[in-house]
Order: structure tokens, then C-alpha cells, then sequence
């Protein structure tokens, strides 16, 4: 999960030089739902459990709970907006909202 | 340790220093007065000398982009071009150095177009001088050959890792015939050392990310760590040049004075002009002229602490640019000069302009440099500031 509390940035002197991340998975550590002009919001009444949501999301933000489509992890959903459009037409799951901030 | 003597050219030099150094990869392109380095090192290649993997591109972009690769990889990496082709990677360049991979690239001085030429001035490589490459500079085909061995060894220090250019002067160098002396294959390996990668891409195990998003929180301080690396190369070439000299015997510092202790007044100059400057004031010096010379090895770091001790005794310096800043204001060696001066003396320091596209530069034209030096000596009045020398009127 992202860290929410603002940390001190490292120095000059105390990172990795050439710009190389040295940690693989770090992605994690980034709060890119930030970026979010709209939000999906899932409704698990209409859901059909096919993981089209699961297959096609880029940052890997949709939730899979005892094997099952469990919701959406807005911390680093960006709100592309392409598990609405994969969402079958006849579930329509998958709603985009304009995100409040 | 065991020596030879071979005479070679300056293209041939560098290539016999690439076969020593034995890169593990190597992606060039050939251009003029470039190609004749690496058909001669894609012949070690094809031969079966050497085991570098040679990667022939489609151009110079794609050129330092494999080698970019390659080195983020964990290779040991040598490209070379000139002119246009240092143009075309000139992007690539800077990405190079910010992620302070050590590649090493001899460039072959050309002018860049246009209208079109390909015959030496240093427009190619001061068009790339604020890139983060270290520059060294040859006089002459023994230091294209030793600058090549010492460029690894620079390149690849743990405070430095930054690209190495090892500039020489197309043509007048790259394909004139010297007798130069070599040093056996394996004391220039032992010498050059295992290449030791910091990161690379290829250990599953430890996986980085090379080339990360580095926005306004990170940017700004990978380029302050650039900045330090070139820093730190004032201390570390002249390092790496005792230790050279301790194996192979040839002294190399980060400048060169010639007759300069207890000169009036002197010339700064780069590259194989240095050779023609040291003639003059050798017929200077026989008629009791107090002239002498600077000649500058290393211009990316930019030695300000040493240039600064080496002329601040002058009652007048002109400095000769092979190329134009075309900033209204002077050549990039002359401002640079000055920038050092500045606050600390009071020299008159003057600047010619000579040589752009291959134009000759002769020892008549010397004299005339040090006999309007010795005029500003005499009466600390500048009459003209930038000059263009050997240019018709």
C-alpha cells in the first residue's frame, strides 16, 4: 500500500546515482491515484466475475479477494478507464465518476 | 614490460588500442575521417582477434543507443564517430552521461555542416561539450593511443562514471603515419583492469530499473551527482595518468606547458595545432622571445585550478579556437580561458579564431598570433579582441 504520511526526500549525496531505481517493485511505493480525473466504480451486485477488469487494467489496481473481483485499489488506479470499456456491455459493472478531490 | 615501435595512423592507433582494450560491445556507424577506425577494428573483429560483439547500425543515433544498452547491461562499450554522426547522437549523448554509463568514444574532429566539409575543426565536439562527457584531447597519434587506454581506466572510476571522448583532429592526425610505441596485449589488460558494472540489467536476481521517470523531486538532484562525478575527474585523470606513467613511462597530466614557466606571454590551443604552436616558439625562443605554450589535454573536466597556476605569470595570453561559438563574443576555449581569469588577474587575453574546415594553419600565422601578443604585453592595449585568422578579406 502507498505511504501516506510526507517523508523526507533523500539528498543528493544518499541516492542511487544515474537515476537507477535499485528496488524492483517499488512501483507499489507511488501514489499514482492522484492522477485520477474520473474514478470506476465497481458495483459487486452487477459483476459477472469474468476478470476482463483483472486481465486489461496497465497497473494491476483491480482487487482479487479469495479469488474473486474484490473492488478497486484507487492508490494507484490512474482512472484510464479501461476496465469500463472492457466490462461486458450487456454487465456494465464498471461506471466512470468524475473524481471529487 | 615490453614495447614496440609501429608506425601507424591515428585512425589505426585508436583501433590498435580498441583491440587491446577488447570491449565487449561495440555499435558504430562509419562517417569520414571516422571510417577508417572501424574498418580497421571490424577487421580485428572479423578475424577472430578479438571476441567484441560487433553491432553494425543504421545510424549514429542508433549507435549510441545499443551502446547506451549495452552498457546499462553491464558491458564494457567503445563507439567512435565524427562531425554529423556525434550531431546525430547528440541526444543519446546526454543520456549516456546521466545515467553515468562509461563508455568510451574517440571522435575524430570534423566540421560540422554546413555547407557541407570534412576536414577537421572542433565544432563537433564543442557542440557536445556541456553533455556531461569527459574530453581528452590528442596532439599527436602516440596520445590518441595512450588517451584510448587511459579512457577506460577514467571512465570507469567508482567516482567518476561518466563517457569518456577521446578527441583527435580529422585527417591531420587520423590519417597521418607516426612512429608510435605500443605496449604488449596483456600489460595494457592488466593496466585497463575487469570491467565491474555498477548495476546490470541482465542479474535476474537483482533486478533495477534504469531510465526511471525523474520528475521536478528527483531530476534535480541526479544532475547535482553529475556535476560532482565531472568534479571529481579533475582528481581522478591526473590519478589515472601517474599510474599510466608508473606502467608505461609517458607523463600526462590534465594540461601540458611547453617553455610556459617563465614565458611572457603564451598560446592556449588544442589538439595538433599544440605541435605547430611548440615549433614556433622554438624559432621564437632562439631569438630570445619569451614565448611559450598551453596546451589543453582536458577540456571537459575544465581544469580551472591548474589553468589558472600555469598562466597566471603572462603579460598577455591569446588563446586559438577551431571553432566558432558564433555568439558574438568569442570562441568556447577563449570564454572559458577568460572565465578563469576573471577575478583572479588582470592578463590582456585575446582570441583567434583559425582553422574552421581544415583551413591550414602554418607557423607564419603563429607569428603572427605571438607578435600581436608581445604588442599587448608592451602596451596592455587590446586592439582587436576576437580575431579570425587565415580568413580572406
Amino acid at each position: 500500500m502507498a505511504t501516506k504520511e510526507k517523508k523526507r526526500q533523500p539528498g543528493w549525496k544518499e541516492m542511487p546515482i544515474g537515476g537507477v531505481n535499485p528496488e524492483a517493485g517499488s512501483a507499489m511505493k507511488y501514489n499514482s491515484g492522484t492522477w485520477r480525473t474520473f474514478k470506476p466504480i465497481w458495483s459487486e451486485d452487477k459483476c459477472i466475475q469474468c476478470y476482463m477488469c483483472w486481465i486489461h487494467c496497465p497497473d494491476s489496481s483491480i482487487l482479487i479477494k479469495d479469488g474473486k473481483v474484490a473492488g478497486i485499489d484507487y492508490d494507484h488506479c490512474k482512472g484510464c478507464g479501461l476496465c469500463m470499456s472492457v466490462c461486458p456491455p450487456k454487465v456494465q459493472a464498471i461506471k466512470m465518476e468524475k473524481e471529487e478531490k | 614490460m615490453s614495447k614496440k615501435v609501429l608506425a601507424l595512423t591515428g585512425n589505426d592507433a585508436g583501433a590498435y588500442a580498441m583491440k587491446q582494450i577488447n570491449p565487449d560491445v561495440v555499435a558504430a556507424y562509419p562517417i569520414t575521417p571516422q571510417t577508417s577506425l572501424m574498418e580497421k577494428f571490424a577487421q580485428y573483429v572479423a578475424d577472430g582477434v578479438i571476441d567484441t560483439e560487433m553491432v553494425l547500425v543504421e545510424s549514429e543515433h542508433s549507435a549510441m543507443s545499443a551502446c547506451v544498452g549495452a552498457s546499462c547491461a553491464g558491458a564494457r562499450v567503445i563507439t567512435a564517430t565524427s562531425s554529423q554522426g556525434l550531431a546525430l547522437m547528440w541526444e543519446v549523448c546526454y543520456i549516456a552521461a546521466s545515467y553515468r554509463l562509461p563508455i568510451v568514444m574517440p571522435v575524430v574532429n570534423r566540421a560540422l555542416s554546413g555547407p557541407i566539409n570534412i576536414h577537421c575543426d572542433h565544432s563537433d565536439a564543442m557542440g557536445a561539450r556541456d553533455s556531461g562527457w569527459i574530453q581528452l584531447w590528442a596532439e599527436n597519434v602516440q596520445e590518441i593511443y595512450d588517451n584510448m587506454i587511459q579512457a577506460v581506466r577514467i571512465a570507469e572510476d567508482q567516482d567518476v562514471f561518466l563517457p569518456v571522448m577521446v578527441n583527435y583532429d580529422g585527417f591531420i592526425i587520423s590519417n597521418a603515419v607516426e612512429n608510435i610505441t605500443v605496449y604488449a596485449d596483456e600489460d595494457v589488460k592488466k593496466f585497463i583492469g575487469e570491467h565491474k558494472s555498477r548495476y546490470t540489467l541482465l542479474d535476474s536476481k537483482n533486478p533495477v530499473t534504469f531510465g526511471t521517470f525523474d520528475l521536478t523531486d528527483y531530476y534535480f538532484e541526479h544532475r547535482r551527482q553529475e556535476a560532482e562525478g565531472m568534479r571529481n575527474a579533475v582528481r581522478v585523470i591526473p590519478k589515472v595518468a601517474k599510474e599510466f606513467t608508473k606502467v608505461f613511462g609517458r607523463e600526462y597530466g590534465l594540461l601540458e606547458g611547453y617553455k610556459l614557466s617563465d614565458a611572457e606571454v603564451a598560446i592556449v590551443a588544442l589538439g595538433s595545432t599544440a605541435g605547430t604552436v611548440r615549433a614556433a616558439v622554438d624559432l621564437l625562443r632562439a631569438k630570445n622571445i619569451k614565448a611559450g605554450i598551453l596546451k589543453i589535454r582536458v577540456f571537459r573536466p575544465f581544469p580551472e585550478e591548474e589553468i589558472l597556476s600555469s598562466l597566471k605569470h603572462l603579460k598577455a595570453i591569446a588563446v586559438l579556437d577551431r571553432a566558432d561559438a558564433l555568439n558574438a563574443i568569442g570562441g568556447p576555449l577563449y570564454n572559458e580561458i577568460r572565465a578563469t581569469l576573471y577575478n583572479k588577474s588582470s592578463i590582456p587575453v585575446v582570441n583567434y579564431i583559425y582553422g574552421l574546415g581544415g583551413r591550414d594553419i602554418g607557423i607564419d600565422d603563429i607569428n603572427h598570433v605571438y607578435s600581436d601578443a608581445l604588442e599587448i604585453a608592451k602596451t596592455g592595449k587590446i586592439k582587436e579582441k576576437v580575431t579570425y585568422l587565415g580568413v580572406r578579406e
